[in-house]
């Protein structure tokens, strides 16, 4: 029989936002040389349209659910979930840069083109059915990512946060395909849900299984930073141009996380046993390895960064409790988180000044007196990223130790619950320098909000509260897209 | 909507408009504030009169789903335990934005709409029957304390604001685990199902999990009392607080902590409660002896009252476990009674200090010939604070060492003996500071009655160096008669005729202690009858 190569109008709609933004990022190449000089801010006004049409695209192609392409991807909740995460928060990437880049005099089309590549990868992987796909969308993300973080070229700072990402994510890849050819070897299928039913079927070798899924947990272990593989996320963090540590803080590991719940939750399940184990290790390292290397940071994004490996644990110990909850407190805290990063970062990025000089915590001194609405904004993201209640990131964690209680991890949420007490700590003194100081020489010289940024500040301070105190309609979707595994 | 609804909606309210108000326009924001919390006593009356004594169980229920899956309820209800102290958060609330009318200047916007957000979280702590939202208002009110230390606290107010709130933090975090832990038993975070699955033995605990469960809630709430050895934030958070806040933290946030135990270590985890009351009871009177010994050699009038509190809240606990009708009834009462006098104390001090600008005993001396009238009010509370018959603290303290009396007499004696001290160290401080002089010279004798504005123990102490101009001192300004007259007359009123306050109290305690008893859960601990119980003390 010889194979259809039209594809279907399923098809085209279910794979249409990374289309959208594929042609969105390769017009912007194109034109760059007639607009470039005339009009720097045209192309960020663009890739937000892009991302804009694309959030509409994942919105429709979640009316029709299904398989495209010959079972290569999968749109579904869960991939809908994701889709419209990573979009949203290239939306805030795109806002927050505006400011920055001109700035930085580095208004390009590649720098929006590169965001747009990213944020398709990211699609990619959230609506992959098949390994291969996987590994082809977290290239799409990861290789434009690279490029992003030294997207200075002339800063060393961004060289060597490039380099680094570029050497460990690399190595993290290979991790992972050794992982891919050990399961199409064993299974003889790169689909999801044939891997599925392979590993459930008797006679198959599950200690190979168990290699083949350890060696991904490897690989999505970088990705995720979640220890011990987080070498790399403080420095990336703390040397990449501060609007892009924004981005990759979020949204790729919002789509790592994607991928490695949907591999775990789908393929690996029957062998869920024996990764249990090697997860909670995993968590528990993650927490308590961020927090307390977090406690005596003096640099702001590099802080972010440990905290970031911190909740990276805490979304861990969600996927450890391998339950459909688990799945739900997951995708619920990546949003969670997702909005708490962008907005910290966005007034870091507020701060820093050219050429980023002012990103100690003790240059947001007395950020109170000066810029009451900033203080307060970030101060919302600070109380959110503690865990206090009425925001999203409290009811992220609260969910997320439900679940853990619910699949009997007593011990992993009563050392998860103690591990945010500490993260209160390094927190707090962000608090502590902004209200409790008096005004620095970067507070006293600080340009008012620009209208980019605050968006996003404002934005996802609203989004903050909501998925604090009404979290129902996020969370019912996550929950009702949450049953992937079945 | 029910009259609570209301009541915790105002300062709620009022909160996010008192953060709209313009900067410049301080005095309209400390008006505003001071109205909006008027407003809220003001209908908080509305419960003390619509309350039905007869009625057992919770009134102005409102109950509604607020959060679908899991299901959180907004369940918020008073009984006769919650009534007294929503009134308490109500009725200081006003008389800390008061006393910071002048002292307050510095960013006086938000530090008034931060004393209205923690009504808003003392008064939903209080009235919250559903865990989840328990916890969350329990953590609300963490927030604007932590800012009210820490901006406008004194010099070492930073470190004091973090010690605060990472203490409480890291109890709380327990309690949380303990709630969702019970959740994923029994389903519901609504507290009246849970404790009716636990006491009806449809949740079936084992021992382990019991104790455990009592001692994730125990500490978060010990923290909170504080119970010794626990209490050591106290101090620091208290000194370096404003005055406001000291007053708030001393007369309202620690009974959260005193408030927790009597409505959820009880009632819910009897057994455990029971088997963990000696050493509980012994740290409570450690706590008692130790707080006044070290009140006793403080030479910061603050720091006094700080340690005085350690001790007071001594009392409250071994009341709570010593398990009978008395300790219950005398705890819950020195709750009240504590807030109103140690709240009362810490406003006096705050007029001092506002006076002189120092905390510190040895700097002060002669305020009496200056000050009458303070002095007097001042008097009234060190009379109300030691536990003089006809004033509030008597009445407590007397049914607490009765109660603790039943269970073991070596428990009363022990506790008595901080009766005594705490007679001990406020006469001493007040000795100190209102008689004498700035170095220690007795004042002449006919100096009492004295103007306020050169007393004749004044001259000739200038070269001395503390402060030329310190010895005369205005007495009670208006406002401030506004702030202490109502203290006054509820320690009086509350000592004179407990009867007022006593009976809804005991009504829920008896409730309260009646759970205790008949709880299967409990049945494999030997359960000590009421009265005459001493057997097992020893």
């Amino acid at each position: 029989m010889l194979a259809n190569f039209t594809p279907s109008a399923s098809d085209v709609l279910r794979f249409l936002p990374e289309t959208i933004l594929i042609t969105a990022g390769t017009l912007m190449m194109v034109l760059d040389p007639f607009l470039s000089a005339s009009k720097p801010k045209f192309f960020g006004h663009l890739s937000i349209l892009a991302f804009i049409a694309a959030l509409f695209a994942a919105i429709a192609a979640n009316g029709d659910p299904g398989f495209a392409y010959s079972n290569l991807l999968v749109v579904d909740g869960f991939a809908t979930y994701f889709r419209i995460l990573v979009i949203t928060i290239g939306i805030f990437a795109v806002f927050s840069s505006y400011h920055y880049l001109d700035r930085e005099k580095a208004e390009t089309s590649e720098y929006h083109a590169l965001l747009l590549f990213a944020v398709s990868g990211q699609c990619l992987m959230a609506a992959s059915n098949d390994l291969i796909m996987i590994f082809i969308g977290l290239e799409i993300s990861s290789i434009a990512s690279y490029v992003l973080a030294g997207y200075l070229r002339h800063d060393k700072r961004n060289n060597e946060a490039a380099l680094k990402y570029f050497l460990l994510g690399s190595f993290a890849t290979g991790f992972l395909l050794y992982g891919v050819a050990l399961v199409y070897g064993l299974t003889g299928s790169t689909k999801l849900n044939e891997v599925h039913t392979a590993i459930a079927a008797p006679g198959i070798s599950l200690v190979m299984v168990s290699v083949a899924a350890a060696l991904m947990i490897i690989g999505l272990g970088f990705k995720v930073s979640g220890a011990p593989f987080q070498m790399w996320a403080p420095d990336v963090y703390q040397g990449a141009p501060a609007p892009v540590s924004a981005f990759l803080a979020t949204a790729p590991k919002a789509a790592a996380f994607a991928i490695f719940l949907r591999i775990f939750v789908t393929a690996f399940q029957p062998v869920a046993s024996s990764w249990e184990p090697v997860l909670w290790v995993m968590a528990l390292l993650s927490m308590t390895i961020g927090n307390f290397a977090a406690l005596t940071q003096k640099n702001v994004k590099r802080m972010l960064g440990y905290s970031s490996i911190a909740h990276a644990g805490y979304i861990l110990v969600a996927i450890t409790s391998r339950s459909e909850i688990g799945t739900t407190a997951a995708m619920f805290y990546l949003a969670a988180y997702a909005l708490m990063n962008i907005g910290a970062f966005a007034v870091v990025i507020h701060m820093a000044g050219k050429g980023e000089t002012n990103v100690q915590i003790d240059d947001l001194a007395g950020l109170a007196k000066k810029q009451p609405l900033t203080a307060a904004l970030l101060t919302v993201f600070i109380l959110s990223l503690i865990g206090v209640p009425l925001t999203g990131g409290f009811f992220g964690k609260f969910y997320i130790f439900r679940a853990a209680l619910e699949s009997n991890l007593v011990w992993l949420a009563v050392l998860g619950l103690l591990n945010s007490a500490v993260a209160a700590y390094y927190y707090l003194r962000l608090l502590v320098v902004m209200y409790m100081h008096d005004p620095s020489e970067a507070t006293e010289a600080l340009e008012p909000l620009t209208p980019g940024l605050r968006v996003a500040l404002v934005l996802p301070a609203i989004g903050t509260f909501i998925l604090g105190i009404l979290p129902g309609f996020v969370l019912n979707f996550a929950r009702d897209a949450a049953g992937i595994g079945k | 909507m029910t009259l609570l609804d209301i009541i915790i909606a105002i300062p709620a309210l009022g909160f996010i408009l008192a953060l709209l108000i313009p900067r410049n326009q301080a005095q309209f924001s400390r008006l505003f504030t001071l109205a909006v919390s008027l407003v809220t006593f003001v209908a908080s009356l509305g419960l003390v009169t619509g309350f039905d004594q007869k009625a057992t169980g919770q009134q102005f229920v409102t109950n509604f789903v607020w959060i679908q899956n899991p299901e959180i309820h907004y369940h918020i209800g008073i009984d006769g335990l919650s009534l007294w102290l929503i009134m308490l958060a109500t009725f200081l609330t006003p008389i800390a934005i008061l006393i910071s009318w002048n002292y307050i200047q510095d960013r006086a916007k938000e530090f008034y709409a931060f004393l209205l957000l923690l009504e808003f979280g003392l008064i939903g702590v209080f009235s919250a029957w559903d865990l989840f939202l328990f916890y969350v208002f329990w953590e609300v009110v963490l927030i604007p304390m932590y800012f009210l230390i820490g901006i406008w606290g004194h010099d070492r107010r930073i470190y004091a604001a973090v010690k605060f709130f990472l203490y409480t933090m890291v109890g709380s975090v327990l309690m949380l685990a303990a709630i969702i832990f019970l959740y994923t038993q029994a389903g519901t975070f609504d507290y009246v199902t849970v404790l009716d699955m636990l006491q009806s033995g449809r949740i079936a605990l084992t021992h382990t999990e019991e104790t455990l469960l009592f001692l994730a809630f125990f500490l978060a709430f010990a923290i909170k009392v504080p119970l010794f050895p626990l209490h050591t934030w106290l101090p620091d958070a208290h000194v370096e607080a404003p005055t406001a806040g000291s007053v708030m933290l001393a007369s309202v946030m620690l009974k959260m902590g005193t408030y927790g135990l009597v409505r959820f270590c009880l009632p819910m985890f009897p057994g455990a409660a029971r088997e963990n009351a000696p050493w509980i009871a012994t740290l409570a009177i450690i706590g008692i002896v130790y707080g006044a010994l070290v009140a006793m050699v403080q030479p910061n009038m603050k720091k006094l009252v700080a340690y005085s509190s350690v001790s007071h809240l001594g009392f409250v606990v071994l009341g709570v476990f010593s398990f009978n009708q008395m300790g219950l009834d005398g705890a819950v009462y020195q709750m009240l009674n504590h807030g109103i006098s140690t709240g009362a104390l810490f406003v006096l001090v705050g007029f001092l200090y506002e006076r002189k600008h120092s905390l510190a005993i040895k700097d002060y001396g002669g305020v009496a010939t200056m000050a009458p009238w303070l002095s007097i009010v001042f008097m009234i509370t060190t009379f109300a604070s030691i536990g003089l018959p006809t004033l509030n603290n008597f009445v407590g303290e007397f049914l607490v060492l009765q109660g603790a009396a039943i269970r073991s007499i070596s428990w009363a004696a022990f506790a008595g003996l901080g009766v005594i001290l705490s007679a001990c160290y406020m006469l001493w401080m007040y000795q100190r500071v209102f008689f004498g002089t700035v170095d220690g010279v007795e004042a002449p004798a006919d100096a009492h009655g004295g103007h306020d504005d050169h007393a004749p123990a004044a001259h000739g102490h200038d070269a001395h160096g503390h402060d030329s101009h310190g010895h005369s001192m205005p007495d009670l300004s208006p406002r401030e008669w506004a702030c202490v007259v109502p203290l006054v007359v509820m320690m009086v009123w509350m000592g004179m005729y407990s009867q007022s306050f006593l009976p809804v109290i005991s009504a829920e305690n008896a409730r309260i202690l009646d759970s205790t008893r008949k709880s299967p859960i409990s049945s494999n601990v030997k359960i000590t009858p009421v009265t005459g119980g001493s057997a097992n003390a020893r």
